[in-house]
């Protein structure tokens, strides 16, 4: 059993798995949304002295902050106990695009190249890590959601605001891959 | 513990974004290049999957834990925001191949670097909480 967990996962069960997840949530009387967890945490950090939008009673979200918490742990799990000893199978592809970009595959989730100390601690690497998490817990507030959020819990429900956010997602994630990352990289 | 049954819930979706690469920045960039059905797959099972469970949640009048009926609040008629603010998350979430959620798998992954990213998007909430009337939605 535990050499098949070990295998990474194939997508249909992926997604049946993240459907329980949500349905999981909705029976706890909870709905699935990772990304409100940042606002609560700018009020945890004090934000709500200073900002209307920021002063509430996170102690409502306290649930979802300790799902945040075991992310976090099942992270670790998937690293150690239920880690794959076979490299990520990317397509051909994308190694080539990503090759014309000067980043090489090297076979783990993450490149080294994009992740690793070198980068981060160069200015440009540092400004690229930064900016990009800005315009991720920037366009996921203003857009009322995130992934988890519109893409799954919002497009269950049949919502068209959440299909418009999904929409933009894609359009947001075009644009960077093929027009700006070639002037970035 | 009452708490303990979001923890438990958290560990699982930890383990399934991990083991679904779904917090792969390669994964991100092969999804946004249309190479690979992966993502789609999983987004599209979900999604599948989500709708119909959705759908018999309000038909059978399905009640939570606590006995309350569920109940699902729909999203706000406006639509500047969704598609410019869903934009400009699509630009960060291509750039660096983590959102909210896979940002702290990562962490717990042991990818260090995913905190500057997740610091980054606490200042980018705040950011928002500070211009949020003065930006049209």
């Amino acid at each position: 059993m535990l050499e098949l967990l070990k295998q990474p996962w194939p997508w249909y069960t992926s997604g049946a798995a993240i459907a329980f997840i949500m349905v999981l949530l909705l029976l706890y009387g909870k709905s699935f949304g990772v990304s409100s967890n940042l606002r609560t945490l700018c009020t945890l950090a004090g934000a709500g002295k200073k900002v209307k939008f920021f002063d509430f009673n996170w102690r409502t979200q306290k649930w979802n902050l300790l799902f945040l918490f075991g992310s976090v742990l099942g992270g670790i799990i998937a690293a150690t106990v239920l880690k794959s000893e076979h490299p990520l199978q990317l397509s051909e592809a994308t190694v080539n695009d990503l090759q014309t970009l000067g980043i090489n595959f090297d076979g783990q989730l993450n490149p080294a190249q994009l992740f690793g100390p070198v980068f981060f601690s160069s200015p440009k690497g540092f400004l690229i890590l930064l900016v990009g998490g800005i315009l991720v817990g920037f366009g996921a507030r203003y857009a009322g959601g995130c992934t988890s959020g519109h893409a799954i819990s919002g497009l269950s429900n049949l919502q068209i605001p959440s299909l418009v956010a999904v929409v933009g997602f894609f359009v947001g994630g075009l644009i960077m891959t093929h027009f700006l990352l070639p002037l970035i990289f | 513990m009452k708490g303990l049954k979001y923890i438990t819930t958290g560990i699982l979706f930890g383990i399934i974004m991990a083991k679904s690469e779904a917090i792969s920045w390669y994964r991100i960039q092969e999804m946004f290049r249309f190479q690979s059905f992966h993502m789609y797959g999983i987004i599209g099972t979900a999604v599948t999957l989500g709708t119909i469970a959705v759908y018999l949640i309000k038909k059978f009048r399905i009640r939570d834990t606590q006995d309350n009926l569920i109940v699902f609040h729909d999203k706000d008629r406006t639509w500047f925001r969704y598609i410019i603010g869903g934009t400009i998350f699509g630009l960060g979430w291509a750039l660096t191949g983590a959102c909210p959620g896979p940002m702290f798998v990562n962490v717990g992954y042991g990818y260090g670097a995913m905190l500057l990213i997740i610091f980054g998007s606490l200042l980018g909430t705040y950011f928002y909480g500070v211009v949020k009337d003065k930006i049209p939605h």
